[in-house]
């Protein structure tokens, strides 16, 4: 019981950064009808908003300690970053320590920008296109973000760590009442998943209980109609792909304390998070979090000891095998609406 | 001749011509000069353009007829090089068997994949083929380590059987060859400045880079190509004549896939190991790329796209800020550096950025490649021609989807 509770747990995190970044696909998708390869990249670049937002506020100038020497004998240097020096001691180091939660609202203006300049820069071109040279024009674009990355961060991860609060582990076995010390679970996950969970109930509260969310449904089901009743709905949808690149940067900035972030991990990403727009169902925004959920809870199971020694390397490939066997069977994924895809 | 029309015959002799003098036309700076570094005409670099080529040439029968868009195809270039390897290990060094079997591994291979990839279409297809790849490539680095060597990658070892030829010739593996003429053999020709090399590995993928094209025009002119083209243009409809177009797909699937271990096999001959990465998407992506940039759908434009990518990656690569500064010696110095400034994301190791810049590029403005620049540039010159004729130039240039 408490070895299954432990893999479920273990699943959530990956699966949140897979819920996502596959709700964003799955919004540009319904809307514009776009197929986005570029999408991994934006989630990259959202966990490089952290990265450089605790660069930043460590940004130190050096002063020089004569009281007190280094080890060689000479003055020590001592550098204390320009927020300490503002805000007083205490304050500073605790906004340093808490950058990465910061970095949510450092990333918000930034991924929205980012989103509307490759809408309205790139994608716009392409909505009459066929998918493939969406696909082709995105992966490009991917590449091209993906070495920008590399080429101001370098190629190695970048480690940044959480806030101090949420550091270390705690017992969830003992929470819930059961025996302690069987499941230990480190806080920032389960804050990581709290904050997926918050995400994707406020995307669908937007698009559920606003106005502009019910237009934007509208236009997802039929967009000719909409626009024929006087609304402008290119400049929604355009909104929308700012909103679906906000998301995935909000997953990336969060997910920066969980792997630290490397140039490559938007694509390791994306891949999967394909995987995982199909099997929920191109166009269903539920299936497409359930799915996420769901394939990242059955990697950690997979990746259990007792289920690796009965199939050898299960783990590397059970959500492929899903997705194969999904596609097989139910074509149109998990929780498909018709006629999305199909000609 | 060989059953080709005139047009495909000069192209055919065309392509002859520039992979046998190759060796001379890839070199024009002699050696030692300032330009001696754009030369390409040494064979490691000249048997990549070929082989690449054939890879090209092979998803070209696939993405250009059909318009099926594979994301996978790395993975049979990855099952031939094993299998080509294990034929070395087991066989001999003679790069025959392990050429075939690299294609009958892979075509097995793509069969298995076409058959249960091509139940679906459009991007669920892509998906498909990729989780496909993903998969072999996963299982490639962990569970069949026994066969693929993990993430070392499978190479040759003096100890291994070699039932057809020796084990290890004093004490050290011997070079791949084809009935006695080593691979890595080479005459070298030596003219005024100029050193031109003719390598045997090179003309043995000359060879099999020249049959795998006359196949391919062959299909291409085939009822079988017409009946892949009409898949692309209207699958419905086809099937609504009541014609079950799957075999076709299949059919064109496998050949591809068998072209794919074709290069593999060969890329094992020129240089006797096997890794892993080389069945990662990213190398199915590099194919992709290779034929859009190139022209999709057209005979010529994959190895064009192919030849162009290897070249630029050869080329970028080795430029560094050095090199750039003997080039921007005449200029002032402040605005060397600044040139210097400006190009030095794109070079070295910032390749890859101008690829997926050059690759936009090309998606964006010329969809059909660089054949279809060609032709733009060759409409130009031409005086107007009558509106039938630039209808017809018109829909043979149409980009595949």
């Amino acid at each position: 019981m408490d070895a299954i509770l432990l893999q479920i747990l273990n699943g959530l995190d990956k699966g949140s950064a897979y819920a996502l970044i596959a709700l964003g696909l799955t919004l540009i998708f319904g809307t514009l009808g776009v197929v986005n390869f570029a999408h991994g990249a934006l989630f990259m670049i959202g966990a490089f908003c952290a990265v450089t937002l605790s660069r930043l506020l460590s940004v130190s100038f050096v002063t020089i300690d004569e009281t007190r020497k280094d080890f060689l004998g000479n003055p020590l240097k001592v550098e204390t970053p320009y927020v300490e020096s503002w805000f007083g001691p205490e304050v500073g180091a605790a906004i340093i320590d808490w950058s990465v939660p910061l970095a949510i609202l450092f990333s918000i203006p930034i991924m929205a920008l980012v989103g509307l300049v490759m809408e309205r820069g790139l994608i716009k071109h392409f909505y009459k296109r066929p998918h493939a040279d969406q696909i082709l024009v995105t992966f490009g674009l991917a590449i091209v973000l993906q070495e920008i990355i590399k080429y101001f961060y370098g190629a190695n991860p970048i480690p940044t760590p959480a806030p101090a609060a949420f550091a270390g582990s705690f017992d969830f076995g003992a929470l819930v009442g059961m025996d302690p010390n069987v499941i230990i679970y480190p806080y920032w996950r389960i804050v990581y998943f709290m904050f997926a969970a918050l995400i994707v109930g406020a995307v669908f509260a937007f698009l559920r209980f606003t106005t502009f969310g019910m237009v934007v449904r509208a236009g997802m089901a039929d967009r000719e109609t909409v626009g024929l009743l006087g609304i402008d709905i290119d400049r929604r949808f355009t909104f929308m792909f700012a909103l679906a690149a906000v998301v995935a940067g909000l997953a990336g900035v969060m997910y920066a304390p969980i792997n630290s972030p490397n140039y490559h991990m938007g694509m390791d990403f994306l891949v999967l998070s394909f995987v995982v727009v199909v099997v929920g169902g191109m166009g269903s925004l539920p299936g497409a979090v359930a799915a996420g959920f769901l394939l990242g809870i059955l990697e950690s199971f997979a990746s259990m000891a007792q289920v690796v020694a009965l199939f050898p390397g299960i783990n590397q490939i059970i959500i492929y095998l899903v997705a194969i066997v999904i596609l097989l069977t139910r074509p149109r994924g998990l929780m498909g609406r018709k006629g999305v895809m199909e000609s | 001749m060989l059953g080709l029309n005139k047009k495909d015959t000069s192209l055919f002799l065309l392509v002859l011509a520039l992979v046998v003098f190759a060796p001379l036309l890839l070199n024009p700076f002699p050696e030692g000069s300032e330009l001696a570094q754009f030369n390409a005409g040494y064979p490691d670099l000249m048997q990549r353009f070929l082989i690449f080529g054939i890879f090209a040439v092979g998803f070209n029968i696939l993405f250009g007829l059909t318009g099926y868009l594979s994301f996978g195809h790395a993975a049979f270039l990855g099952v031939g090089s094993y299998a080509g390897v294990w034929m070395m290990k087991l066989l001999t060094m003679n790069v025959i068997p392990a050429i075939f079997m690299s294609v009958v591994f892979a075509g097995l291979f793509s069969l298995l994949v076409g058959y249960i990839s091509l139940r679906r279409s459009g991007i669920y297809f892509s998906i498909l083929t990729l989780a496909f790849a993903q998969m072999s490539f996963s299982l490639a680095y962990s569970v069949l380590t026994p066969i693929t060597n993990g993430e070392t990658g499978l190479q040759l070892a003096l100890n291994d059987p070699r039932v057809l030829g020796v084990s290890q010739v004093d004490g050290s593996i011997p070079a791949a060859n084809f009935f006695g003429i080593a691979m890595r053999d080479s005459f070298e020709l030596s003219m005024g400045g100029w050193l031109f090399t003719f390598n045997a590995g090179y003309y043995l993928c000359a060879v099999v880079m020249m049959v795998a094209f006359y196949v391919a025009i062959r299909i291409f002119r085939s009822p079988f190509g017409m009946m892949l083209r009409a898949v692309k243009s209207n699958q419905q409809r086809m099937n609504f004549t009541g014609l079950n177009s799957k075999p076709y797909t299949l059919a064109a699937f496998v050949i591809s896939g068998m072209y794919a271990g074709l290069a593999g096999g060969l890329m094992v001959a020129m240089d006797p190991l096997a890794g892993a990465e080389r069945m990662q998407w990213t190398a199915s992506g590099e194919v992709v790329l290779m034929t859009i940039l190139g022209g999709a759908g057209t005979l010529i434009g994959p190895v064009l796209g192919a030849g162009f990518i290897k070249y630029c990656e050869n080329i970028f690569s080795k430029i560094n800020d050095n090199i750039l500064y003997d080039w921007f010696a005449g200029l002032p110095e402040g605005l060397a550096d600044f040139l210097v400034f400006v190009i030095h994301p794109f070079i070295g190791k910032g390749w890859h950025l101008t690829l997926g810049i050059m690759f936009m590029l090309i998606v964006i403005f010329l969809p059909g490649g660089i054949m279809e620049g060609f032709e733009r540039i060759g409409r130009l010159f031409k005086r107007k021609p009558s509106s039938g004729e630039s209808v017809s130039a018109k829909t043979s240039t149409t980009p595949a989807e």
